[in-house]
């Protein structure tokens, strides 16, 4: 087995049996379950998760994986002692953290829709969640290794953390609400479907809420998100945007992890 | 078998090692020494690649050292503490580090020593401190590399298996291969080491062996040599600095510059 490999298997390891991890899919799963258990269907239970997705995927991504990259920088000193390249190294621990991530949200929304196949919920809409979930981990442990590579600050990373999920949820939506208040004499529009791009949660959401039926609920905007991203070509812009997303963050922690010093 | 040339390492405008040479013997143990702050985690760090040099060369067996890190091949680290992941097992760790190194010559002295098997199923996060520090030593002895680096080997053990480890270090010094050691326990030390550098503000002070420090000190033990090392150097400092009291200085120490507060 090649370095990447090897430095994976161990992650996955170490984090499958990892508590907080193991918590981390039985809440979803308690959650989802919970949703079919009061009544909800397929659709509405999708809906409903998704909300909780889009908070709590970057939240958990952040946090952990830059807790979880700091408690590992003896380890991976170690590591960087045996006559291995860094490059490779760097891979192995970047999917040893994210995957365990994204294999944990998979396995604990994904789980209940299986139980629950024939309540209606549509595979392609069941998939865009998954997807949406898995790009969020992807992307949001980039976004931590990059920060934990950044700073040694261990409350300084942290907080780095805490503000970016601020921004990327909470702030940035504000903002884009506040922009369209501002010039809403103006056709907005298309640009708002550029400035969703530019924010990982917005991609997710786009992603998902163009595979089910309730566009039609958001007026015009929903509509022309429909229109835009329902198509093929729309949701692999979206999707390449998801995955921008991962990789630009992610090129930026292996530059710093190159060449900083241990 | 290693030489460092001319290292020079700042870390913004903390100048952390100045103009280090040395050079550590086959067959030799050397013993790097130093108050705090003096530059020795930074020198091992070099020489493990974990940090760039701004200036200086670098050889590892006669081998330029490379940036992908094969010259590694020829070092076994021991770091001063075990971090290990706390939910991998012992044996998912040795195993780690021996798929990491496929090729090389096993040596399972100390694994046997440290009785591996009988903890290999057990994760690292359930074992007290100084099983853990068991686990790092037989990782670090774990093949048969040119050059051993132990910083604080003994550290947390209890003495019979620090007795079993510097027993070790030992055979490894018998069998023709360098050792750089670190340790505040300086008789330890004294009873391990050939060589010694004496490390102080980022300068190598002196380099020699032990014999020659403690005849040119006239001191009885290594402790006894080491305080009056540092004891040169602190009159050296106040004498660059211009405060009064300076001593005289041996002409074999290598002194603060003029102007260095």
């Amino acid at each position: 087995m090649n370095v990447v490999a090897l430095v994976l298997q161990a992650g996955l390891r170490d984090l499958s049996r990892n508590r907080w991890i193991v918590a981390y899919a039985l809440c979803f799963l308690a959650i989802a379950e919970g949703l079919f258990w009061f009544g909800g269907t397929g659709p509405q239970v999708l809906l409903s998760l998704l909300n909780l997705v889009l908070l709590v995927v970057p939240l958990v991504s952040l946090v952990f994986g830059t807790v979880h990259v700091y408690a590992s920088r003896e380890f991976v000193e170690l590591l960087l002692a045996q006559p291995v390249p860094r490059r490779q190294l760097f891979a192995g621990l970047y999917l040893g953290l994210a995957l365990p991530l994204a294999g944990a949200f998979v396995l604990g929304a994904g789980i209940p829709f299986v139980a629950h196949a024939r309540d209606g919920a549509t595979v392609g809409g069941v998939a865009a969640l998954l997807c949406a979930g898995v790009g969020l981990s992807l992307a949001f442990s980039a976004i931590a290794t990059w920060i934990a590579l950044y700073t040694d600050d261990r409350l300084k990373g942290v907080g780095l953390a805490l503000g970016a999920w601020l921004a990327t949820t909470v702030v940035y939506d504000g903002l884009v609400l506040g922009a369209s208040a501002a010039f809403g004499d103006y056709p907005l529009e298309r640009p708002l479907l550029a400035l969703m791009l530019t924010n990982p949660v917005d991609v997710a959401r786009v992603l998902v809420i163009t595979q089910l039926d309730v566009s039609a609920l958001m007026g015009y905007t929903g509509a022309l998100f429909q229109h835009t991203f329902g198509t093929p070509v729309g949701t692999g812009i979206a999707a390449a945007a998801l995955l921008a997303w991962c990789v630009i963050p992610l090129g930026l922690a292996g530059h710093r992890f190159l060449r900083r010093d241990f | 078998m290693i030489t460092l040339g001319t290292i020079h390492k700042r870390f913004g405008a903390l100048g952390v090692l100045e103009d280090v040479s040395l050079a550590v013997r086959s067959g030799a143990v050397t013993a790097l020494v130093g108050p705090n702050a003096s530059g020795k985690t930074t020198l091992i760090k070099i020489i493990l690649g974990l940090t760039r040099a701004d200036v200086g060369t670098l050889h590892v067996d006669g081998r330029s050292a490379d940036e992908a890190g094969a010259y590694r091949r020829a070092i076994g680290y021991m770091p001063q503490a075990a971090h290990f992941p706390p939910n991998l097992r012992v044996g998912d760790v040795l195993d780690l580090v021996a798929q990491l190194r496929p090729g090389e010559t096993r040596d399972d002295d100390l694994a046997q020593a440290f009785e591996m098997d009988a903890i290999r199923d057990k994760f690292v996060g359930t074992l007290s401190g100084g099983t853990k520090q068991k686990v790092n030593a037989v990782v670090a002895f774990m093949f048969r590399p040119a050059l051993l680096i132990l910083d604080e080997p003994t550290a947390g053990l209890d003495p019979l298996a620090a007795n079993v480890l510097k027993e070790k270090i030992r055979a490894v010094r018998r069998e023709g291969r360098s050792v750089l050691v670190t340790s505040h326990i300086l008789a330890e030390l004294e009873s391990l080491a050939d060589d010694v550098a004496f490390l102080c503000d980022g300068r190598l002070r002196f380099t020699g062996s032990v014999a020659d420090l403690l005849n040119r000190t006239r001191a009885r033990s290594l402790e006894d040599a080491i305080a009056a090392l540092m004891r040169t150097e602190r009159a050296t400092h106040r004498d660059a600095v211009g405060t009064e009291g300076a001593v005289a200085v041996p002409p074999w120490f290598v002194p603060q510059p003029k102007g260095v507060a």
